[in-house]
């Protein structure tokens, strides 16, 4: 963790992006309360308020999470094409609400607004890839694709 | 760039690389060795194309043809029947062009995408060659003072395109004296529906930092910083490559051109709140903390980031100002109206044939846009109306459909520019859902800090949820008005004083498909459901 850390100057300034990437090196995709008290520490300032600036976000989380995030669009041109009742259907798939973890750790749910590719809505997000033009079978596949991937490991 | 008789450009972003660009590209490269021809026709990858929705999309010069939903198939006939013989694929041909070949004034309207599109954002020669740095160039070498470069903004008549429209010549020389002052971009794009400034930062990085870096000159700043929202993974990325490209060769950092002007910047990612997209928040969440907005005044000009004077623009209107400080004031003027010069850069979604980004000169009727550069409502439906300017704009419907889209024309009809999104909706969605949609965000988005806006926006949502539902009242109607009033009236920062505006609009133009739902909830009309 020092680490990664030390890639910044010790100011809260760069708090932003200390946080990024210790929640990034975590597998869990989470902010551990050792990480928020190690930037606490290397930024001399208080652990409050390194959780203030922590929860504000909602990129970051202070809870386990699965070891993929997926992010689905609920912003109104993904509305208008359907986003909301993939929303129900990617829940289904996953066996979970939106916000919660598949209980073998894989998947996370969450939905987030406008990811700025409108041009292919309805799009969401897996990690950091990109899926758009959002069908029922797509986002099924999509989902599986990953599982095979981390299956052969 | 190497001398070739030929260029073929593919645009690299999110979407086409999800249609395979890579592949494609590949295949590409491969035919044209094939055929002999790898030596005469160069493959380019460039920014957006500015064609959303349409796979990948090529661009073959010098004839111009734009290709669009190309897949690896169709590589080998675009190699020898056009490249080869010099016959164009039709049957791939892109239907309309995305980018406007001439405005209202008969010019090519293309001044922030000049070179979106064109040239490999992640080489500085060939943006050299393009003409990035030389308005900078040109400023040091002619002796141009910092009051000059403000007076040539300020007689441009440019306006901020993040959404307000505030004079941007104005803007800066509301910046107080100081030794220490900060230049801030604002590309914390979350305004639902536009990615305008997304294809700015991923297709013509240079210009951006040549904006910011005049913009320092013009107020006296030596640093900038740049604020990227977090889900922008790819601008991020291309914008630190620019700007480490542009350090190495001495445009960034200590005696910019042999001058005593030193200007540097550095990238802020963002990590997920619509709310830092407002100038005090975002320079809170530079500083560290929770992007809270600051009670105005002062403003960041005098008061800023650290307390020190500060300008914060947006990516579209920095990108504007190389061209200006380059061909001057008049020929900016010769674009656009007289309250609002220059071009705008539009995202045009939902209901429409070509979605995509064009820029079009201020002051293009909306119809025009819809029909021309949208190629017109999807499927042959009839037009309803359209959101414009995303959450925080305002819907019109088709007695609006001449208006002259700028600033000061939407007045006329209650409507602001903003952000610049278009969204087109046919005779099948219900408004009702829509508004549903923009209020559920704006509750979600809501940073909490002021109680009108955190109980407001909650109070809302449970309202339209009535609503929707078909259990409302003629009174939650009402409601809806009295509640976005009082948070007009009372929130501290601009996305507490927004729901009004579409809340207003949507009930002006299409009231009676509240009050149908308010009685006979269970058979109204909804967009809520899958694309086939």
């Amino acid at each position: 963790m020092r680490r990664l850390l030390e890639k910044y100057a010790p100011s809260k300034e760069h708090m932003l992006d200390m946080l990024h990437d210790l929640q990034q090196d975590e597998p869990r995709n989470y902010l551990t309360r050792d990480a928020l008290r190690a930037v606490a520490e290397y930024v001399n300032i208080s652990l409050s308020e390194v959780v203030s600036t922590a929860t504000f976000y909602s990129m970051y989380s202070l809870a386990p999470r699965g070891r993929h995030i997926i992010r689905i669009c609920e912003s109104p041109p993904c509305q208008l094409v359907g986003a909301e009742s993939l929303i129900d259907l990617l829940a289904q798939h996953l066996g979970i609400a939106v916000g919660e973890t598949t209980d073998d750790g894989a998947f996370t749910l969450e939905t987030t607004s406008c990811l700025g590719v409108c041009g292919v809505a309805p799009a969401m997000m897996i990690d950091e890839e990109l899926v758009g033009n959002l069908t029922p079978a797509r986002i099924v596949d999509a989902i599986e694709a990953v599982r095979r991937r981390d299956a052969t490991g | 760039m190497r001398l070739a008789r030929g260029h073929v450009l593919i645009g690299i972003n999110d979407e086409a690389l999800l249609a395979g660009a890579r592949d494609i590209e590949a295949a590409l490269r491969e035919a044209l060795h094939a055929h002999g021809l790898a030596d005469e026709i160069e493959v380019i990858e460039t920014g957006d194309l500015g064609a959303a929705g349409q796979g990948v999309v090529l661009s073959v010069y010098p004839d111009g043809v734009q290709y669009a939903g190309v897949g690896v198939e169709d590589v080998d006939e675009i190699v020898t029947e056009h490249l080869l013989k010099g016959r164009p694929v039709e049957r791939l041909r892109l239907a309309a062009r995305p980018i406007a070949p001439t405005g209202l004034t008969g010019k090519q309207p293309r001044i922030v995408l000049e070179n979106c599109g064109v040239i490999d954002p992640e080489s500085l020669e060939e943006a050299i060659a393009s003409g990035a740095y030389e308005a900078m160039a040109k400023v040091i070498e002619s002796g141009v003072l910092p009051a000059d470069i403000v007076d040539v903004v300020k007689q441009s008549g440019l306006r901020g395109r993040g959404g307000a429209g505030f004079p941007t010549g104005l803007k800066w020389s509301f910046t107080a004296p100081g030794d220490r002052k900060y230049i801030v971009c604002n590309a914390d794009e979350g305004e639902p529906g536009t990615f305008k400034d997304r294809l700015i930062l991923e297709g013509d990085p240079h210009r951006l930092i040549e904006g910011m870096m005049l913009a320092g000159y013009a107020v006296s700043a030596s640093a900038g910083y740049l604020y990227i929202r977090g889900e922008y993974q790819l601008s991020i990325d291309r914008m630190q490559t620019a700007i480490d490209a542009a350090r190495e060769a001495g445009l960034l950092g200590e005696g910019i051109f042999g001058s005593d002007f030193t200007f540097d910047l550095e990238i802020k990612k963002g990590a997920g709140a619509y709310v830092c997209g407002e100038e005090t928040s975002l320079i809170e969440s530079i500083e560290g903390k929770r992007g809270y907005p600051r009670i105005k005044p002062p403003y960041p000009g005098a008061v800023g980031l650290w307390g020190k004077p500060t300008v914060v623009n947006n990516v579209e209107t920095l990108a504007n100002v190389p061209p200006i400080v380059l061909h001057g004031a008049q020929w900016y003027r010769g674009f656009g109206t007289e309250d609002c010069p220059g071009t705008k850069v539009y995202t045009i979604l939902g209901h429409v044939e070509n979605p995509g980004l064009i820029e079009v000169e201020m002051g293009t009727a909306l119809r025009v846009i819809i029909d021309e550069y949208g190629g017109g409502v999807r499927g042959g439906k009839r037009f309803k109306g359209a959101l414009i300017g995303g959450a925080a704009g305002a819907f019109v419907d088709e007695a609006s459909l001449d208006v002259a889209m700028d600033f000061e024309g939407l007045k006329d009809y209650a409507a602001v520019l903003g952000s610049g999104a278009i969204l087109v909706f046919d005779e099948t969605v219900s408004m009702v859902d829509v508004l549903h949609g923009i209020l559920h965000f704006f509750r979600h988005e809501s940073c909490g800090q002021c109680a009108p806006c955190r109980l407001g926006t909650a109070q809302l949502v449970e309202t339209i949820d009535r609503i929707a539902s078909g259990a409302g009242s003629v009174e939650d109607l009402g409601l809806l008005r009295d509640i976005a009033t009082m948070m007009r009236n009372t929130s501290l920062c601009p996305l507490g004083q927004s729901p009004i505006l579409p809340i207003e609009t949507v009930l002006g133009c299409f009231g009676d498909e509240f009050t149908e739902r308010l009685t006979d909830g269970a058979t109204a009309p909804s967009s809520r459901q899958g694309r086939n």
